[in-house]
């Protein structure tokens, strides 16, 4: 007996997948060459997993300020910003991200999951309820356990459920926080974010809508699915991260809430963390100035993600319902997606595998993010070995019998 | 018949319309363990009993619930807020 054996089931079925072949939870790159392309044991693969949406992690104007910030200031703040100070650049960040959504108050976290750690286990206290989508991400259950709200679950993508369970909260005293998605991480469906504030309306709710995924990729300023479906005075809280369209690390949460800023001295994973170091936010404000800049880089990226999502359904493979730049291709059995994944990074293709029970419907996921600095070349060359390997393992139809079966 | 006893007749009845519908479930029926279902599909059930009850059970008390009897105690307790 030890400690760990806790963990014996989930150790056997980890050891199962790393006998299947590569292991899908520990590939370790020799280095990125660019954002669309690293290195792997020696040979070049394309990268169509890594949530590099604008394709800025090696963007030169963001590299430079980076370099520049770090000789500057140092490599790091060696501590939190309620006992070490604030920089400047932690200030300046925050008023840009408040200025981008047109908010009274930002505030930055040292990771996007720390944002929604921070914020949903201090806004909501005992006596409130927050109802989250079913599908909700790790963070948004984690901030959910760490606070002391009521949490109910609504069904995924369902504003008359969420309705409904509103409905059902009577006249029970606390403040309702409505958490959804901008676009959901395993299959790229965007919330029905109109319907989904009018029901926040009708009950006198708050709600929250974390945009990791959608920051800089929708929205014609690029604000995110709040500001595509015309609803950003309806909601209170935008939270979302530095990792993925601005290509660094870190996470913020925006809102025009008057007091928001007492969240400074109450909010736990803000208080007792470092803070980013210099660099991070240096490139992070320029990461930002880039997508306020060119809107040439979110037209390039929407581009290729309608090229390889209408690729894809053409040869047959079943998809998330939207071509947002989260691309999720259906597996008919872990076995398969497995095989399908190995094969896939083998051809020089690195996507994600996404594996129940981390997925909606218990469907294993071979998941591709499309970034603005893929070429038509490279997307075009992942369709053909997606399908090609599709083909082998039984996943779409051959050619030859998709047409015989057309003609029936 | 308590109401606790109703809505347990009524839990088993809707188990056995599960297509993976287990044999010989009970009031001490543990469903996470003894149903076979995994994680999703139990949330899924829980979903369609809340819907039959109009009730919402909230995370805290998902995570204290093993059996049928606690599922049906607990909801029992929520109706009678």
């Amino acid at each position: 007996m030890t400690i760990l054996d806790k963990f014996n089931a989930l150790r056997d079925s980890y050891g199962a997948l790393r006998a299947a072949g590569q292991d899908p939870f520990s590939v370790c790159f020799d280095g990125a060459l660019s954002p669309t392309e690293a290195m792997l044991n020696g040979r070049r693969v394309i990268l169509l997993g890594t949530n590099n949406y604008l394709g800025l992690t090696f963007d030169r104007s963001c590299i430079d300020k980076a370099a520049a910030a770090v000789l500057e200031a140092g490599t790091g703040t060696t501590g939190s910003r309620i006992a070490n100070g604030t920089y400047g650049g932690h200030a300046e960040l925050e008023r840009r991200l408040a200025a981008f959504y047109g908010c009274r108050s930002a505030m930055v976290f040292s990771t996007g999951y720390q944002a929604n750690l921070g914020i949903l286990s201090t806004v909501a206290g005992r006596g409130d309820h927050i109802l989250i989508d079913a599908d909700s991400h790790a963070s948004i259950y984690d901030g959910c356990r760490l606070g002391n709200a009521e949490v109910i679950r609504f069904r995924h993508n369902d504003p008359e459920d969420l309705a409904r369970r509103l409905r059902r909260l009577k006249d029970a005293p606390g403040n309702r926080l409505i958490v959804v998605e901008g676009i959901y991480s395993m299959l790229g469906d965007t919330a029905p974010l109109k319907e989904i504030a009018a029901v926040k309306r009708e009950w006198g709710a708050h709600l929250l809508v974390d945009e990791a995924h959608s920051l800089g990729v929708l929205g014609h300023k690029g604000r995110g699915l709040a500001e595509q479906a015309g609803v950003e005075e309806d909601v209170d809280f935008i939270v979302g991260t530095f990792s993925k369209s601005l290509g660094a690390v870190g996470g913020f949460c925006t809102s025009n809430l008057p007091d928001f800023d007492v969240l400074r001295v109450a909010c736990r994973p803000y208080m007792f963390t470092a803070s980013l170091p210099p660099s991070v936010i240096a490139s992070v404000i320029q990461a930002l100035t880039r997508v306020e800049e060119d809107p040439g880089l979110r037209a390039r990226l929407n581009a290729n993600a309608r090229r390889l999502y209408n690729g894809l359904e053409a040869e047959g493979f079943i998809l998330g319902p939207q071509a947002n730049p989260i691309i999720s291709i259906r597996m008919p059995s872990p076995e398969i997606a497995i095989t399908f994944w190995s094969a896939l990074l083998d051809a020089g293709f690195y996507l994600n595998l996404a594996l129940p029970p981390a997925t909606p419907d218990n469907a294993p996921l071979l998941r591709s993010s499309v970034s603005a600095a893929h070429s038509a070349d490279q997307i075009d060359a992942a369709i053909a070995a997606i399908s090609s390997i599709g083909q082998e393992l039984g996943v779409i139809k051959a050619p030859a019998l998709a047409c015989r079966a057309g003609k029936q | 018949m308590t109401q606790t006893d109703e809505f347990v007749d009524v839990i088993i009845k809707m188990i056995s319309t599960l297509p993976q519908a287990a044999q010989g479930v009970g009031p001490d029926t543990n469903i996470v363990r003894d149903l076979g279902l995994d994680s999703l599909a139990v949330m899924n059930f829980v979903m369609a009993l809340e819907d039959r009850f109009d009730v919402s059970i909230p995370m805290d008390r998902l995570a204290e619930i093993e059996t049928v009897r606690d599922l049906a105690v607990a909801i029992a307790d929520l109706k009678g807020r």
